[in-house]
């Protein structure tokens, strides 16, 4: 575990993008993904999913179309990083595009864009232009799409997404088969968050070894955090990875920091007796960026009852744990509070959430739970009473 | 080609199967049955209502079997403790959205919800009830579906069927999380959209949300009252499928019983929707000759390929997706609605009965039909031509609840006048069969002999292939039809409405040349029909469509021109094909209508 906050410049460093794409270009596909392996980057959008080993099951595919998605839906409450990220350094997330189009075999690759960031799309249309006019003068065969979302939450999920964009209802679909076998319009797609293929850039930039050197073993490199709540320095920091949360804590928070809820509304809550023995990373708790500091002014009651009620709400609603365990969590935690049901029903409702985990479709359904045990767990006198 | 094997192991039982199984199927070769509700043989894999998970060994979630092919190594379990867990813990959410008052419920005792929450002795569950009072409204705009939101379980079973199946879409899901519904376009009413009455997502519904709008106690109420004169007919399909509502093989032929059970429930008279399917063929035939004698001597601009009319379904299908191809539709009513105005008419006088006083009932496979019978053009007699329509599985239900032992009973026949049938007009159940009819008519219309196939069995018409293709050159014809020497007559044959589909596009892009083609609304035909017994799978039609086949084969008369009773009514009443009573009485037309 490391001690201290160490803060890094790799995300919104100003580099020139089209020589690193010039060098990367003249690699060969293999070399360039196994230097992302090698560096241990992992997907930043939250699953944590190893990039490298993405990109070579994208590229071992055979295919006569390949496709590399921007995940840019950035839905996850408190999560405001690849907004930060697609405003300041739009070159590099379309650069990093291309890298994985260069890796993967791909020619085409599409942003997909939060509805409501909306208002970047004149930008990113006149950057995509841009961009795209240089790869050509590059003569390498690869052109950026911008797709905008609709607004639900879902869609963010991986293969949602990809039913938005071709057009249907986002409902996530059956795995396997996985993105990178029968993906975007069923062809091999990797799709990966703004975040990861940033890194991904400046990892075909400065080297793995770099990036290796930073973070833990589970947990390589650094993280674009979204900073909110009961905190005087909310915003946009990145961190290397594997500090505890104490130390998170005595830098961000407000000197009366409760509770602090890592990874937005599917996430964990971490009340502060577990602050010292928690590593923020794969190996403790990941999160895809965003971290909320509640002091003991708020009511755990109330923020559980706000995650259930966004949860209601965000689910695609295909599923039966999850479009009906959503609704049964909110609904239970009211009857407990108002002492229609019994303090015990927490013990059902918690039953309930272990099924909604490990048989709900999608990363939705499967993490409710999250929050939910968490919370009651820790805050279970919040709740009740 | 060989398939690749697969060696994975069930509640710890080798198993070795193709490569793509799923993990449901290769369970069931073991004989272990996982439940499953939104998996339907006939649709595409879902995954989404999650009782059919399954542990598999060393994997921190469960699998859904239906969605997961199996794969090497594979330890699945079935049963364990996560995965019972799991399941009741589904069927309990389940009826939390559930308006679960089994029953006064139209399924009571053919639901496949009630089947596992019984299977799991779902007593009183812990959870909150989340169905309101509001949510109890049934959409009763249709004549022929009722839609009942309060029973819905989400597997989007009818959604699938509706787009992919029929390639209508009229059910879709609409909103998302706890508002996440099944509804139509603007959420407007049955009867105002797209929906063309098929039924085919009822015949799918694993519970009561989509039924048929019920006309059993009306029907009841005619037979008691002593003022009316109730006859009923019954489709050729009905006699196949029937008795599956009793506990028999799907196929079986119980025409016999059916008669009698009719009989017994108070039907004045009993007679059969196949003798006007014959009269179909007798005016559909000279239809087409006819145009074909206009395109190909007069040189007029005619509609051609000619379709078939029989199926209101597919009818509706047209005016809302193809109104630019109505004049191809034969000007012929189906079989159902000529028999009504027929009823009202020659058979009143015949029998002596003031047709005001009549009532027609109809038995049919079909739900459609309930929609046909309400058309305002379907009034040719001066009365509503068809009173009521009743599906396959209502007669079911009117059977059981009089107390009638169908299986007990003695075969009987059809009363006379419009009772008599061929085995022609008993094919019209299968896909192909109106085809079928129609060409061992023509063929021997044109040239006096009979058709060139074995047993008059056209076999390139029959079968379960999507869309079908088949030609007959006409050969050494009566003079009187000497324009058609030689010439090719090129047919095809769709069933299902998105196999329907793809046919209509070839024909609008032009890239088809056939002169006549028989479209069936329902997959398989009316074997497949949305009024049939509940469930259906391609195995099940195609027992039906054996049944049908059967039951021509052992007919005595196997051409409609045959028909002695069609024969006797064109002396006495039609006096020909195509004239002028037939044009008031059995032909029609049809009518644009938007997409939505
Ligand atoms: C409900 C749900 C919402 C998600 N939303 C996002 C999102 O907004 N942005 C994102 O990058 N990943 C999101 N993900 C994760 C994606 O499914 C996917 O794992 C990710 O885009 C892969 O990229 P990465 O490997 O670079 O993280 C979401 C997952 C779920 C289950
Ligand atoms: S878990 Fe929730 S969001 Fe995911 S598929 Fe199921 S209902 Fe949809």
């Amino acid at each position: 575990m490391k001690n201290k906050i160490k803060k890094v410049d790799l995300i919104f460093e100003k580099v020139d993008h089209l020589s690193i794409l010039k060098k990367a270009f003249e690699r060969t596909s293999d070399e360039i993904i196994l230097d992302v392996i090698d560096s241990g980057l992992r997907g930043r959008g939250g699953a944590g999913f190893p990039t490298g080993l993405k990109w070579k099951f994208a590229k071992n595919e055979e295919s006569d179309q390949k496709y590399v998605i921007c995940n840019a839906d950035e839905g996850e409450p408190g999560t405001f990083k690849d907004r930060e990220i697609l405003t300041n350094v739009p070159e590099k997330v379309l650069a990093g595009m291309a890298l994985c189009g260069k890796a993967i075999g791909a020619t085409e690759g599409y942003i997909y864009l939060r509805a409501e960031y909306n208002f970047l799309l004149g930008m990113l249309n006149e950057k995509i232009r841009e961009f795209n006019k240089q790869m050509k003068n590059m003569n390498f065969e690869f052109s950026v799409f911008i797709r905008s979302g609709s607004g639900a939450y879902v869609c963010g999920e991986e293969t949602a997404l990809m039913e938005s964009m071709e057009g249907h209802r986002g409902e996530p679909r059956n795995k396997p088969p996985f993105p990178t076998q029968h993906g975007y319009l069923a062809k091999p797609t990797s799709i990966n968050n703004v975040e990861t293929l940033v890194f991904a850039l400046m990892i075909a930039n400065l080297g793995p070894t770099m990036f290796k050197e930073l973070g833990t073993f589970d947990s390589r490199g650094s993280k674009v955090f979204s900073i909110s709540g009961d905190t005087p320095k909310a915003g946009i920091y990145e961190l290397e990875l594997g500090m505890s949360l104490e130390d998170f804590v005595h830098e961000f928070g407000d000197g009366d920091t409760k509770a602090v809820q890592v990874g937005g509304a599917s996430g964990f809550c971490v009340a502060r007796k577990h602050f010292k023995d928690t590593v923020i990373g794969f190996e403790g708790i990941p999160t895809g960026g965003s971290m909320m500091l509640f002091n003991s002014t708020r009511s755990m009651y109330n923020i559980l009852k706000d995650y259930l009620e966004f949860f209601e709400e965000e689910s695609c609603g295909q599923c039966t744990p999850c479009r009906v365990g959503c609704q049964q969590l909110l609904k239970g935690v009211e009857a407990v509070k108002k002492g229609i049901k019994p303090a015990t029903y927490l013990n059902e409702l918690q039953k309930l959430s272990e099924t909604m985990k490990i048989a709900s479709k999608c990363g939705l359904g499967q993490s409710v739970g999250n929050p939910f045990n968490s919370i009651v767990n820790n805050f279970r006198e919040e709740i009740i009473y | 080609m060989s398939k690749f094997k697969v060696n994975l192991k069930i509640n710890n039982i080798p198993v070795s199967v193709d490569e793509g199984t799923t993990i449901l199927e290769a369970a069931r070769k073991l004989n272990f049955n996982i439940p499953t509700l939104c998996h339907h043989d006939d649709l595409c894999v879902a995954g989404n209502c999650r009782v059919c998970v399954v542990e598999q060994k060393g994997a921190r979630l469960l699998t859904a079997s239906c969605a997961t092919p199996v794969s090497e190594g594979m330890e699945i379990l079935t049963n364990s403790m996560k995965v019972r867990q799991a399941r009741k813990h589904i069927v309990e959410l389940l009826l939390t959205e559930h308006n679960a008052d089994c029953t006064k419920c139209f399924k009571n005792g053919h639901c496949e919800l009630q089947e596992i929450s019984n299977e799991y002795r779902i007593g009183d569950h812990v959870f909150i009830d989340l169905l309101q009072e509001k949510d109890r409204v049934q959409d009763i705009s249709s004549p022929a579906i009722v839609k009942d939101d309060s029973k819905c379980i989400r597997c989007q079973r009818c959604v699938r069927t509706c787009a992919h199946l029929q390639a209508v879409s009229a059910l879709a899901v609409t909103h998302k999380g706890n508002k996440m519904r099944i509804s139509t376009f603007l959420d407007k009413p049955m009867n105002d959209v797209i929906c063309t009455n098929c039924g085919q997502c009822i015949n799918r519904c694993p519970t009561a949300a989509l039924t048929e709008r019920s006309y059993i106690d009306q029907v009841f109420d005619v037979i008691y009252d002593p003022s009316k004169f109730v006859v009923v007919q019954t489709a050729p399909a009905t006699r196949v499928a029937i008795g599956e509502e009793f506990g028999l093989e799907p196929g079986t032929r119980v025409t016999g019983k059916m008669v009698a059970a009719l009989r017994r429930l108070g039907f004045d008279k009993v007679l059969d929707t196949d003798f006007t399917a014959d009269l179909t063929i007798i005016e559909e035939g000279n239809e087409l000759l006819r145009r074909l004698k206009e395109a190909l001597v007069d040189g007029k601009d005619v509609a051609l390929p000619m379709m078939t009319s029989c199926s209101p379904g597919w009818i509706k299908f047209q005016e809302h997706l193809y109104p630019e191809f109505l004049d191809n539709l034969s000007t012929c009513k189906s079989p159902q609605q000529m028999f009504g105005p027929l009823a009202k008419t020659y058979y009143a006088e015949k029998v002596n009965k003031n047709p005001a006083d009549m009532i027609v009932v109809s038995i049919m496979p079909c739900t459609a039909k309930k929609f046909e019978a309400e058309r305002p053009e379907m009034r040719g007699s001066g009365y509503k031509d068809v009173d009521f329509v009743l599906t396959t599985r209502e007669l079911g239900m009117m059977i059981k609840q009089a107390g009638i032992d169908f299986n007990k009973l003695e075969n009987e026949g059809y009363d006379s006048i419009l009772g008599d049938s061929t085995g022609a007009g008993v094919i019209f159940g299968a896909t192909g069969g109106v085809m079928e009819a129609a060409l061992r008519s023509a063929y021997e219309i044109v040239t006096g002999r009979e058709v060139p196939f074995s047993n008059l069995n056209i076999k390139p018409v029959r079968g379960m292939e999507g869309v079908k293709e088949a030609a007959i050159k006409i050969k050494d014809v009566k003079p009187e039809w000497k324009f058609l020497e030689g010439v090719e007559l090129k047919v095809a044959i769709a069933h299902g409405l998105a196999n329907a589909k793809a046919l209509m596009d070839r024909v609008k892009e032009g890239k088809a040349d056939f002169h006549f083609i028989e479209v069936m609304a329902c997959p398989s035909g009316c074997i497949g029909g949305g009024g049939q017994p509940i469930p259906t799978t391609m195995e099940i039609r195609k027992k039906r469509a054996a049944g049908i086949y059967d039951e021509d084969e052992h007919m005595a008369l196997r051409k409609s021109h045959e028909n002695p009773e069609v024969i006797e009514l064109y002396e006495k009443f039609l006096h020909e094909p195509l004239g002028h009573r037939s044009h008031d009485l059995l032909h029609t037309h049809y009518y644009p209508r938007k997409r939505h």
